[in-house]
């Protein structure tokens, strides 16, 4: 992140409102641009936020693997000064450099072009494996270890002893029909990773104290690569989409817009 | 006649590459040998990378190294990349715009006694589609070499298809020290000229050894072809195929591969728009590949030999007429 502004760890109290703003502007693009994915963008806003006030050091490198909640990660980023305010609700128009899942040929921070699942841990492995001295965060959903190609990515990071790669799983239990339980259970996401050879840290993905001391706890292991699980919740901040699966991809109207903004005040 | 296969020309190329670019690193899916990485590994341990059976991951894994800076060469056999990997291809190579090299072994029917299932007969079609992709298919070890070395330098997301069998060396002319016709990435290489040309075979990969058997016969029939080895599917060299076309007026192409999405196709969709004459189309006609003692058992059964290039020859030179009568 050469262009990472604030290296300093704002206080909680800060934190919390940029959190609260970033929620503001997902709901906010995505009803402006009538499409996109609330519940998840929501469930993964306190782990972004730290990410990038605190969490991330200059030469630190971030793999988004569920690309579909870039809502949460433009709004990040511009909170953190990386991409024009201006270009916020120009999300997944026509011509804009915020594509409904972000690539890497329109906005030069993004390093992986992500949306179809299961393939930014690999890349963010294979990152890792040549650049060993420099410290990759890599995020996926929970719904993602559905996919082969994650569990395949988990194996190379083992093998290879991707000690420098911290994956953060935003565990928010729900995917696009149903639960993750109704869906394709997922069992225990930490022993499944134990008995691959990884590191787990699990907490709670909402708390920034947690959260902070989980990435350090990560950089801490020079063996093996570790996996933050964090627990969140699905449409964290607006009651109606909350652990609802519904919202996975869908715009609210105008009421909805309001009632959603009149909560995240 | 030297007979040498594809793949050991990109194992050549391979060492090549990483010798003169220390950012060149190779991956595999418990295919190393066979494809003939192994010469790299052996060479560059620490740039060698085994993935395991898993192909998804030998190519999100690249593009990740790709991300690094690095040229990555993934390697294993062309019906499991690109053919169970299409959309990390589309995604993470051609969409990213990185240079990941996809390397397709045992392209065509060259695993025959293996059956279908390790045939590749659509992997042309499969990489031609995708946007920033470069498609190579090399016709002998000379130039399966050169294509090597070329795409380790062309900054891009490139689809090397390699074949199993020993083939006749036919880009390099028989002399002493000669280097053989130059390779140049979307430049198509004349294999045999005519000074009247009636025909122009239009080929890719070692089939083009079946094609120059075939002129040699039309010759003593008194029919002249020329023989054009267009090794790059794309780009494809437009301004070659349009003279040629302009110069016989009548096109046979000929590739292992089927006949939909492939060489002939990428032809005739350039020439209907700019100037459409006859064209015949050797390849395999949407039928699945079987086992078989050996390819050349294949290539009898599916029409892909020196014969039945002669008799599209023929055909073409029939439709052409026709055309000239109307």
């Amino acid at each position: 992140m050469e262009k990472m502004m604030n290296m300093i760890k704002p206080s909680q109290n800060e934190l919390e409102k940029k959190a609260l703003q970033v929620r503001k502007d997902i709901v906010d693009m995505i009803y402006t641009a009538g499409s996109g994915h609330p519940g998840g963008s929501l469930s993964a806003t306190e782990l972004l936020v730290a990410l990038y006030f605190g969490g991330m050091e200059k030469s630190d490198k971030f793999f988004l693997s569920n690309g579909h909640v870039c809502p949460a990660w433009y709004s990040v980023m511009i909170e953190a000064g990386l991409v024009d305010k201006d270009l916020l609700l120009t999300y997944a128009k026509l011509g804009s450099p915020l594509q409904g899942h972000p690539e890497r040929t329109k906005l030069s921070l993004v390093e992986n072009t992500s949306g179809p699942l299961g393939l930014g841990l690999a890349q963010a492995a294979g990152y890792a494996a040549i650049k060993r001295d420099s410290q990759v965060y890599c995020m996926v959903s929970d719904a993602e270890h559905n996919e082969g190609n994650t569990w395949e990515a988990i194996s190379f990071a083992n093998k290879y002893k991707l000690s420098n790669l911290t994956l953060i799983v935003d565990k928010n239990n729900i995917q696009i029909e149903g639960t993750t339980d109704e869906i394709m259970p997922l069992g225990s996401l930490a022993s499944k990773y134990q008995s691959f050879g990884w590191e787990t840290v699990e907490i709670d993905g909402h708390n920034f104290e947690e959260i902070f001391q989980a990435f350090e706890k990560a950089k801490s292991f020079v063996d093996n690569p570790c996996v933050i699980i964090a627990n969140t919740i699905f449409g964290k901040g607006v009651s109606f989409m909350k652990a609802n699966p519904d919202w996975h991809a869908k715009a609210p109207d105008k009421e909805q817009y309001k009632k959603a903004m009149e909560e995240l005040k | 006649m030297i007979l040498k296969s594809v793949r050991d020309g990109f194992g050549i190329g391979l060492i090549e590459a990483g010798e003169k670019n220390k950012d060149v690193v190779v991956l595999t899916a418990d295919l190393g040998e066979s494809t003939r990485a192994e010469g790299f590994k052996e060479k560059f341990p620490e740039r060698f990378f085994e993935v395991g059976v898993a192909e998804q991951s030998l190519v999100t894994v690249a593009a990740g190294m790709a991300i690094a800076g690095k040229i990555p060469f993934t390697t294993t056999y062309a019906v499991f990349s690109p053919g169970r990997t299409f959309e990390q291809i589309k995604v993470t190579a051609a969409l990213n715009n990185l240079p990941v090299k996809i390397v397709g072994a045992h392209a065509g029917f060259g695993a025959a006694p293996y059956g279908a299932t390790h045939e590749s007969l659509e992997d042309i079609a499969l990489m031609r589609v995708i946007p920033n992709m470069v498609v190579i298919s090399p016709c002998d070890y000379e130039e399966a070499k050169k294509a090597t070395l070329a795409v380790a330098g062309n900054g891009k997301p490139s689809y090397l298809r390699l074949s199993r069998q020993e083939s006749p060396v036919i880009s390099t002319p028989l002399r002493q020290g000669s280097a053989g016709q130059e390779f140049e990435i979307g430049k198509i290489n004349v294999l045999k000229y005519a000074e009247k040309p009636q025909v122009a075979i239009i080929g890719c990969g070692p089939i083009l050894a079946e094609a120059l058997d075939a002129s040699k016969i039309l010759k003593n029939q008194e029919i002249d072809v020329m023989v054009i080895n267009s090794h790059t599917i794309k780009p494809l060299d437009e301004a070659g195929i349009l003279k040629a076309a302009k110069l016989c007026g009548a096109i046979v192409t000929c590739e292992e591969h089927q006949i939909a999405g492939g060489l002939g196709s990428a032809i005739a969709e350039f020439l209907a728009k700019k100037h459409p004459v006859p064209i015949e189309f050797i390849g395999v006609h949407d039928s699945f590949g079987e086992s078989a003692r050996d390819w050349k058992e294949l290539w009898e059964k599916h029409g892909l030999t020196s014969k039945y290039i002669e008799n599209a020859v023929r055909r073409v030179i029939v439709r052409k007429a026709d055309n000239i009568n109307i």
